[in-house]
């Protein structure tokens, strides 16, 4: 089963203060650590809401609202992800807890959310067929460039 | 915590610590049944005292450094004060509690290494190999290993058992051979790894998890390894094929269990994250090695199926290249019919036609029923309906799959009409 461990944002990875030389080889040393064990399948840090942009949908059916960032509310924001293959919900848990401390100053904070599985939800041929076309053009316009 | 609450996270950590301490206590103690007893009896030390002490911060040092002093015990108990007595005793200055992981960093590898060589090693048979590596390599319990193979637990066990019993008695050393030997024995690691993958994947029955498991028990074991031996392009090779062909998993049956062909399948599905993977370690692969080995071959066939958006723009020409090349580095007659499919979608089917009717004489194929299932196809598809009427009944007869063989009648009868 597949688990993201979701990193959040705090007020230094917001302002895109580049993290301690320590943390920084703290967190290669444990993403070597899960790249070892063979669990890693991705994992990448996001720049800070300032350059992100946000889409909403305040009125169903209405045209969505675009906002620039950056925005508030730090604890909801997301500062990077790491998604691994485990056995079971404990080894998830397991490996989160050997994660580095992210951030320090008391603003750490790590998510575990498991990812659902294709079948859990794609089993709509209507929406089969819509993905397959949409790849399609994918490819079709990579061929272009 | 809760009590199976604690159990849980134990087994969990097990199955993340037991090869790496497996491994350390077996080139310590030289013999990898004593060696995984000791790592048994560290486990069951942590589950009488972690439920009161709770999980310690670095649960791998603690269950290393236990399941040491268990082997220290040992030696006093039978009174072998010799050299390797003494051995473990300086190597218990070195590894203290909290620097378990860095006196051992860089070894731990190496261990795992030898340790894979060992259990992948041709005094077994090969079910034994597949058995011990699923066991001392991937942490598995030898009912999750019995349930993968549809055989009892006693089975597992016993094969267990024995596996250990001939490592010892062949005296099978606790190292990685050097030379040519080496390749060698390489290519034996790699055929347990994907014999244990193909169990996984070509079984449509048992029970619904345990199946994937074997699947990925392989993949993760084959990532490891790419780490240890970061030079070798078949390891990256046959990891690419792995990735790839897991990235199919949920869209190889259908929801009554029937078998979809790749050429059937939703592609929507299959997994990109894993394609991309597939697709990276096979280009790992190619700049490491001046030619593509058998698994990087057939992981770039693979991937030549990933990466076509729909059936129809499937890349056969380059398809039947690449089992031309491997054919040339693993000849063989399956391999062969192979070629003869990718030839017939990439140039007519006469052309296929001309290849299969050369495999015909070939005796290791007599009896196999993918022959003349294919050269019904081809025939139908050159008009010659009478032909491969006879082919597909021919075909029919030679299959004891139920399924298969009514597949096959039906085909024949569409040729009547």
């Amino acid at each position: 089963m597949r688990f993201m461990m979701i990193v959040k944002a705090t007020t230094d990875s917001e302002a895109g203060v580049i993290p301690s030389q320590e943390l920084i080889d703290a967190m290669q040393k444990y993403n070597e650590e899960l790249v070892k064990a063979g669990v890693l399948l991705a994992a990448d840090g996001l720049q800070p809401t300032s350059s992100g942009i946000r889409i909403s949908y305040p009125e169903p059916g209405e045209k969505p609202k675009v906002m620039d960032g950056p925005f508030t509310e730090s604890k909801e924001l997301i500062a990077g992800y790491t998604l691994i293959e485990v056995k079971s919900r404990e080894e998830a848990i397991e490996w989160a807890l050997r994660m580095p401390d992210p951030h320090g100053y008391g603003q750490g904070e790590i998510e575990l959310r498991q990812v659902y599985e294709a079948e859990d939800f794609m089993d709509n041929p209507e929406t089969l067929a819509k993905e397959v076309t949409l790849r399609k053009q994918v490819a079709e316009q990579k061929k272009a460039w | 915590m809760t009590l199976s609450e604690t159990h849980r996270t134990i087994d969990a950590i097990w199955r993340m610590e037991s090869a790496k301490l497996i491994a350390s206590l077996t080139r310590m103690i030289q013999d990898v049944g004593i060696a995984e007893d000791l790592a048994q009896d560290a486990l069951v030390i942590a589950l009488e005292r972690w439920p009161e002490i709770g999980i310690p911060d670095n649960p791998g040092a603690w269950l290393m450094t236990t399941a040491k002093r268990r082997a220290i015990d040992l030696m006093r108990r039978t009174k072998r004060r010799d050299q390797k007595y003494l051995e473990i005793a300086r190597g218990m200055d070195l590894y203290k509690e909290e620097d378990v992981d860095h006196a051992l960093e860089g070894e731990i590898g190496d261990d795992l290494l030898r340790l894979i060589f060992m259990t992948c090693h041709p005094v077994l048979s090969q079910d034994a190999r597949v058995a011990l590596t699923l066991r001392l390599l991937c942490g598995l319990t030898t009912d999750e290993i019995a349930r993968s193979f549809l055989v009892a637990e006693s089975t597992i066990a016993q094969r267990v058992v024995r596996a250990k019993r001939t490592l010892r008695a062949e005296k099978v050393p606790f190292e990685v051979p050097a030379g040519e030997q080496r390749d060698k024995r390489l290519s034996a690691v790699l055929e347990v790894i994907y014999l244990m993958f193909n169990e996984g994947y070509s079984a449509t029955s048992g029970d619904d998890w345990i199946r994937p498991l074997l699947c990925q028990e392989a993949l993760r074991l084959g990532r490891v390894l790419s780490e240890i031996v970061p030079q070798e392009p078949e390891v990256y090779g046959l990891v690419a094929l792995m990735e790839i062909q897991s990235s199919r998993l949920k869209t190889r049956v259908s929801a009554t269990g029937e078998p979809i062909l790749l050429m059937d399948q939703n592609r929507a599905k299959w997994d990109r994250l894993l394609i991309r993977r597939g697709i990276a370690a096979l280009k790992r692969s190619q700049e490491l090695g001046s030619t593509l080995g058998p698994y990087a071959l057939q992981a770039a066939i693979s991937a030549c199926h990933a990466e076509a958006p729909t059936a129809a723009e499937t890349d056969w020409i380059r398809i039947a290249a690449l089992y031309e090349a491997l054919s040339r580095v693993t000849p063989s007659p399956i391999v062969e019919l192979n070629r003869a499919v990718a030839i017939s979608m990439a140039f007519g089917p006469s052309y296929g036609l001309e290849i299969v009717d050369e495999l015909s004489a070939e005796p290791s194929l007599k009896g196999y029923h993918l022959l003349p299932s294919v050269r019904g196809d081809l025939l139908v598809k050159l008009g010659r309906f009478d032909e491969a009427h006879t082919e597909f009944e021919r075909a029919a007869s030679m299959t004891r799959n139920y399924r298969e063989k009514e597949l096959l009648q039906n085909r024949a009868h569409e040729c009547e009409s």
